[in-house]
Formats: C-alpha cells, sequence, structure tokens
C-alpha cells in the first residue's frame, strides 16, 4: 500500500561547507556513498518505504550532478502520473534559499498546492534506514504538533548548530538548546522533523513577517512550549557526516554486517540510480578480503578494509588498504595506497604510493590524474 | 498512425528449451540467467536497441510469466516508447479459430497485423537463446547492398563441429546455393546462426503460402527458407565475426559462462559502446570477508563471499559461508553454500541452499570413469541436506535429505 497522508522535503545542499572537498563540485545529497550510493538515496529510499509518495527536492545550487542522479525519480518509484518527485531549484536567485525558513518561504506555492495533511522534513548529512510510518504512528499517538526524531550519542565533530533536546516523563520535549557546549551522551535532533503541512505554513510565515531567521531557534526553540513537540528517538546505525575522517568512518563502518543488515535491510531497500554494469570481475591472483564493492570492477590487486564504488580498476601488484574508492577511478599497477579517499574518474598511474592517517585521510579530487 | 520504422524485429521467445532440464521447468529459455546478472534475452533485446532498431515483438509461448515480467514495460532497454518499443505478443483467439504458434513461421505469420502497422522494409527474425553481441545495422546494410530477398547470418565454424549445424553453402558472390541441415560431410564451415533479415513485402508473401501450404512444419529453417530459395529467390549468407554461443544445452550453458572469465574471448560486457542492458534488482555492493579467496571469477551486487572462490560466476545475493568451496561453477540469485561444502563444475539455480559439507559435482580429474563425468545441475529452491553428495552430470528436482 502507498499513500498515507504524508509528503516529503529534502534539502540537499545544506551542511555542505562541512565536507567542502567532496562537496565542491556536486551537492550534499549527491555525495557517494557505499559503493554504490548517493547521500539523497537514503533519506529519498526511507520515505518511499514508509509509504511516501510526493517529495519534493530543495537544490540551491551545484545541483547538476544530483540532477543527472535523480532523473524523473525513476529509481524510486517517484515517477509517477500523480505526485511523484518535484526538485525544486530556487526561482530566480540562490538567496532565496539562503536559510531554511526563507527556503519554505520560497517553496510556499508547492506547500499550499499540496493536498497531504503532513510534512516530513530530511537534510541529507545522515545515513540511516529509518521507518518514516513509525514516526507517523508516534506523532499521531502523541497527537503531536511536530515530532522531532534524534540520536542519543556524543555529539558529532564540527556539527553545525547543534539541538539538544530534553524531555519530560511522557516524552514531550521540555528543554531545547541550540549549539550549547556539551561533552559526553545527549538527544540530538537528526534534522528530520515531522510536522502539519499548515503548521509549517504558519509558523514559516509568522518568522517571514518578523523577520527572524533561524529555523532552530525562532520556531523549534522559540515555540515548543506554545506546540506539543514530541521527540522519537532513533537508534540503529546514523553517523552524521560532519567531517571527511566522519565521512571516511562511515564508509568504513560498512564492513561490520550489523551495520549493513540494519542499514541496507531487505525489507526497506536503499534505491539508487542504476547503471548497468557487468559483474565484478576479479583476476588470477587477486587477493580482496573485508571490503564492500560495487558490481562493474576489476580487480587484479591486493585489497583489503575497502570501500569500492562500481566501474573501479584495481592492477597488478597493486595493493590498497583502508581506502574508499569512487565510482570509475582507475588504480594503475604496482601501486600503494592506504587511507585515501578517491573520488571519480581519477587515474592513479603505475607505481603510486599514496598514504593518509586513520584520522586525516588523503583525498584526491574528481577527474583528478596522479 | 504509427510511424513507420524501417525494420521491426521479431524475437522468437517460445522455446521450451527442454534440453537444459530443470533450468527450464518454471521458465521459458530466453529468461535462463546468464553472466552473473543478465538472462540470455538481454543479448538480442540489447543489440536491437544499440542496432537502432526501436520495435521489437518478442513471440512467447512456453512458460511466459517470468519472462513477461522481466521485459515489463521495456523501460531497462530504453524500448518503452509510446509508439514503438518492446511488445509480448503470445497466441491469441481468433475469429477462425484458436492455434498455438505450430512453428517459427507461423508464429511471425500469427502476428502480421503487428508487423504491418510499422509498414517496415525489413523483418529481422531472432532467437532468444543465443549469446552474441552483434551489430544487426551492419547486416541490414550488407542485405540493402545485395538487394536480396533473404539474408542469413552465419560464422565460421571449425569442421568438425560443422555437421552439428545447418550449413549453408554459397558462391563466391555470398549468395546461397544450397542449404544442408546438419550434413554428415559438410562442404563449406558456414554455420547458420539463425538470424534472419527479410525483405518484409517478399516474407510476408511466403509466410501466407506457407500458411496455406498442406505438408509444412511451418518452420523458417525446414519450410520457408528452402521454399525461397527453389524459387530462385535472392539469399545471401551474411559473415559474423565475433563471439557467438547457442547456449541451448547445459554444457554450453556453461561453457558460455565460463567464456566471460576467459580474457581472450572477444565478448566484453564491459563494452561502453555495446552495452548489455538488464534489469538490476535493488541490492547493496557485494562484500569479501576477511579470509575469502576469490579468483579469476564474476561476482555481483549483493553477495557476501566467505569461502573460496575459483573460476566462477556468482549471481546476485549469493552467500557463500567460511570454508565453502565454490568451482568452475555458476551459482544464480539468491543460492546460499553453507560452511564446507564444495561445489564443483555445477550449476544452481535460483535459490537453492546447499548444506553443511555437502557435496556437489566434481572435477573432470577426480573421476575415473569419463563418461559418468558432466556438469551437475540443480534446480532452483531446493534443498540440498548436510553431507549430501550429487554425483556429476545429475540433474536434482526435488530437496536432497543430508545425511549424517
Amino acid at each position: 500500500m502507498r499513500g498515507n497522508n504524508v509528503m516529503g522535503i529534502i534539502f540537499s545542499n545544506l551542511h555542505e561547507n562541512l565536507i567542502s572537498q567532496l562537496t565542491e563540485l556536486r551537492t550534499m545529497g549527491a555525495v557517494p556513498f557505499g559503493g554504490r550510493y548517493r547521500l539523497i538515496d537514503f533519506p529519498l529510499s526511507n520515505m518511499v518505504n514508509s509509504g511516501i509518495n510526493k517529495v519534493g527536492v530543495i537544490a540551491k545550487n551545484n545541483y547538476q550532478s544530483l540532477i543527472d542522479h535523480l532523473g524523473a525519480g525513476k529509481a524510486w518509484d517517484l515517477s509517477r502520473q500523480r505526485n511523484g518527485l518535484f526538485i525544486l531549484p530556487p526561482f530566480m536567485d540562490p538567496s532565496d534559499y539562503s536559510n531554511r525558513v526563507k527556503t519554505f518561504n520560497a517553496i510556499m506555492p508547492f506547500l499550499k498546492n499540496s493536498s497531504e495533511e503532513y510534512v516530513m522534513i530530511s537534510d541529507c548529512d545522515v545515513i540511516c534506514n529509518i521507518d518514516y510510518q513509525k514516526v507517523f504512528e508516534a506523532h499521531l499517538e502523541n497527537n503531536a504538533d511536530i515530532t522531532l526524531v534524534y540520536k542519543r550519542d556524543v555529539l558529532p565533530a564540527k556539527i553545525q548548530e547543534p539541538t539538544v533536546l530534553s524531555f519530560d516523563a511522557k516524552g514531550r520535549v521540555n528543554d531545547v538548546l541550540v549549539a550549547p557546549s556539551i561533552t559526553g551522551g545527549c538527544s540530538f535532533y537528526m534534522n528530520m522533523m515531522l510536522i502539519k503541512r499548515e503548521l509549517l505554513m504558519e509558523l514559516v510565515k509568522k518568522c517571514i513577517g518578523k523577520n527572524t531567521m533561524s529555523f532552530k531557534r525562532d520556531i523549534i526553540q522559540a515555540e515548543y512550549k506554545n506546540l506539543n513537540v514530541y521527540g522519537y528517538e532513533f537508534k540503529g546505525f546514523a553517523p552524521v557526516i560532519t567531517t571527511m575522517a566522519e565521512y571516511f568512518t562511515a564508509n568504513m563502518s560498512l564492513k561490520n554486517k550489523d551495520v549493513r543488515d540494519d542499514l541496507f535491510n531487505g525489507s526497506r531497500p536503499i534505491y539508487t540510480k542504476v547503471r548497468d554494469d557487468m559483474p565484478t570481475k576479479y583476476g588470477l591472483g587477486s587477493k580482496v578480503s573485508n571490503s564492500l564493492i560495487g558490481n562493474g570492477c576489476i580487480i587484479e590487486g591486493e585489497v583489503d578494509n575497502c570501500v569500492l564504488f562500481k566501474g573501479v580498476h584495481i592492477g597488478k601488484g597493486t595493493k590498497i588498504s583502508n581506502c574508499v574508492i569512487m565510482q570509475d577511478t582507475r588504480v594503475g599497477d604496482h601501486c600503494n595506497m592506504s587511507y585515501v579517499v578517491v573520488d571519480k574518474d581519477v587515474i592513479i598511474r603505475d607505481g603510486k604510493t599514496l598514504a593518509g592517517q586513520p584520522s586525516y585521510p588523503v583525498y584526491i579530487g574528481k577527474l583528478s590524474v596522479v | 498512425m504509427y510511424p513507420k520504422q524501417e525494420v521491426v524485429a521479431m524475437l522468437l521467445a517460445g522455446g521450451q528449451g527442454s534440453r537444459l532440464g530443470v533450468l527450464t521447468q518454471k521458465l521459458a529459455k530466453p529468461a535462463v540467467p546468464f553472466g552473473g546478472k543478465y538472462r540470455i534475452i538481454d543479448f538480442p533485446l540489447s543489440n536491437c536497441v544499440n542496432s537502432g532498431i526501436e520495435a521489437v515483438g518478442v513471440l512467447t509461448q512456453y512458460q511466459p510469466l517470468v519472462l513477461n515480467e522481466y521485459i515489463g514495460s521495456g523501460q531497462p532497454w530504453d524500448l518503452d516508447s509510446m509508439n514503438s518499443g518492446v511488445r509480448i505478443l503470445s497466441p491469441y483467439q481468433q475469429i477462425k479459430g484458436t492455434d498455438w504458434y505450430k512453428g517459427t513461421a507461423n508464429a511471425i505469420y500469427q502476428n502480421i497485423n503487428y508487423i504491418d502497422r510499422y509498414n517496415p522494409e525489413y523483418v529481422v527474425i531472432l532467437s532468444g537463446d543465443h549469446i552474441y553481441k552483434m551489430d544487426y545495422s551492419k547486416m541490414i546494410a550488407f542485405h540493402k547492398e545485395n538487394n536480396a530477398d533473404c539474408t542469413i547470418a552465419v560464422i565460421d565454424v571449425p569442421l568438425e563441429e560443422a555437421s552439428r549445424f545447418g550449413i549453408l553453402n554459397t558462391n563466391p558472390d555470398g549468395s546461397i546455393y544450397e542449404f544442408e541441415e546438419k550434413p554428415k560431410h559438410p562442404k563449406s564451415t558456414n554455420a547458420s546462426m539463425g538470424i534472419y533479415v527479410f525483405s518484409w513485402d517478399k516474407l510476408r508473401k511466403y509466410l501466407i503460402e506457407d500458411e496455406e501450404a498442406v505438408d509444412t512444419e511451418h518452420d523458417f529453417g525446414k519450410d520457408v527458407l528452402p521454399k525461397m530459395l527453389n524459387d530462385g529467390q535472392r539469399m545471401f549468407a551474411y559473415q559474423f565475426q565475433g563471439y557467438w554461443k547457442d547456449v541451448g544445452t547445459i554444457d554450453s550453458l556453461w561453457e558460455a559462462n565460463m567464456d566471460l572469465l576467459d580474457p581472450n574471448i572477444p565478448l566484453d560486457l564491459n563494452d561502453e559502446s555495446w552495452k548489455i542492458y538488464s534489469r538490476n534488482p535493488v541490492v547493496p555492493p557485494q562484500y569479501i570477508e576477511e579470509g575469502a579467496s576469490v579468483q579469476n571469477s564474476m561476482i555481483a551486487d549483493g553477495c557476501d563471499i566467505a569461502g573460496s572462490i575459483d573460476f566462477s560466476v556468482l549471481f546476485s545475493n549469493v552467500v557463500v559461508k567460511p570454508g565453502a568451496v565454490v568451482q568452475d561453477s555458476i551459482i544464480m540469485p539468491g543460492c546460499v553454500i553453507e560452511e564446507g561444502a564444495v561445489v564443483q563444475y555445477a550449476i544452481v539455480s535460483e535459490n537453492t541452499v546447499i548444506g553443511k559439507n555437502a557435496v556437489v559435482g566434481a572435477r573432470p580429474e577426480d573421476i575415473e570413469d569419463k563418461d559418468k563425468w558432466g556438469i551437475a545441475v540443480i534446480g532452483d529452491n531446493r534443498k540440498i541436506g548436510a553431507g549430501a553428495k550429487i554425483a556429476p552430470k545429475e540433474m536434482v528436482a526435488k530437496d536432497i535429505e543430508g545425511v549424517e
């Protein structure tokens, strides 16, 4: 059954400055992850798997690769006669999207013309497989105006304006701290929210009227006392991508079977644009262990503790360990690499040695030749 | 009004493929999985698209469900245009009675209406059981150049194998003067590939004549082509260079899969200019565990490999547990090979579980009596119990109990 009176909004551009190297030529949503995915595949698949039929994707700038990836939304079953995928670039000027409040104001016609009663909002910086249907059920049960999805953990390094929540015995939010100085565990908002569409429109208009532009401070923090704001704790695998090291670690954590089973849950699959790659070929003398590998690779060397995206070539006599290598990159013969993040379409010529550190992986930009 | 198509392709996909035994129990031969992620029909369909053919009729009859579902709207092959694309053509009731497709020619005859609405100049007849990459537009150009009525693609086969094929004997200009079906003493090595280009007005006439004739099996090879030759129509042989394999038997299906692992065999699936398109399952990337060993093999998305894989082709979502060995085998989607199981020279169909320490097939060098050796085949959704032993050449259609 599809269709549950909820529509989705995904912000594809936010948090880009945190991993500026990876987002130089693409939006946050288009950052490759996990051997074959882009970050937007996670919120988009989560929404579709939860019965959401209509998703608007906010794309502020650098969105060519995002649009190429999403196409008409076919891969997510969002290429539909009714509803489906809506890519929402700025109407005239990217400054319309300079913050979250202004963005919602700029897409007011889209919100207004929708008929769904609720809106599920998500960013692209958290990688997880979450059942929004459960969030929706909790929202109805609590008779909530707003449900904030949160995670209980230590705040990720460099996270922007973390929003830390506390709750009363019934789970209703009774305090909201924006960017507090906190060490140790806390309940922080994952930038995923369920709200009534009309309430969202009303709150945004109110902010615009008062020229208060912080969604977190002027809506969540300002309103939690007046409204029924509840939390929904997500307990699964959910790294927040805030630094290159976090990005690297999140990729590497896919070596853990429990993480893979949680994230790639068979009953709620993560969809992505497919390319007709052949299956991966392992040559004579190749040696591969502890590695996640996309289709279409040709592996002739040694690969240990790596994530290889589709179409990667690893030459003879090459040894790579603890690397993330994105699609169609070619590593020549007799190379040696460890702790390197290599972007798409890179050529590493024969005999090169590259090494980074676990906390500071070396990054090689898209289309480079080493 | 349908836009005119210069060329319409008709793909004969109704055959049972009985020689593939358990593999075609529930699906038609063109739907048999091949090469780690494809089905056989992906090859002719992709060839059509890559050759610029926009209208493809797929003639189905035997066990069409899997095939119909797989082809669907034709979207993975870009064959879902508004007025063209792929159409599934099954036998249907007519005013004058109801017939199955009585033969290859009759199948086309029954779908003259489908072809006519595109008003084509040429019709390409293809079969759904060959693995090859071919640019049909070159063959059509050859057909035009020769002002031919019918052009038959041929491939040079070794003389000692020629007696297994239909052989075409040609004049120096490439025109055909004789057909010989499986000749004992072949005069040439030009084997028919079962790929024909016809000028539609000629073929249409011969199909109608064949339908009215008595003493005909309504077959292209046996009836229509010999009749055209007798009548002195212009028939030419088109030499195809490249890889081509009929995968109608267990041995040839196994060989064609293994050919993908041989870098010296010219069947490159990684060729951007001639892609083979297929429907892709939604599964995560494959994972190779610590302690696994993978040598000269092809492995698809969604697999989880902890055992040892040699010279094998693994389809999506196959799990190979630690200590399991897979050699010279083809493992279709969703199979599980439990700890300590050994699978050698075997084809294991979809979603089958090979229990702990079970042994399936054997290497030819480990068998005394060479006549008893062959590829072991296990049907889909079977359970081979722990410690069970499946002899080489065996074909297993039921669950096998484990042994203590």
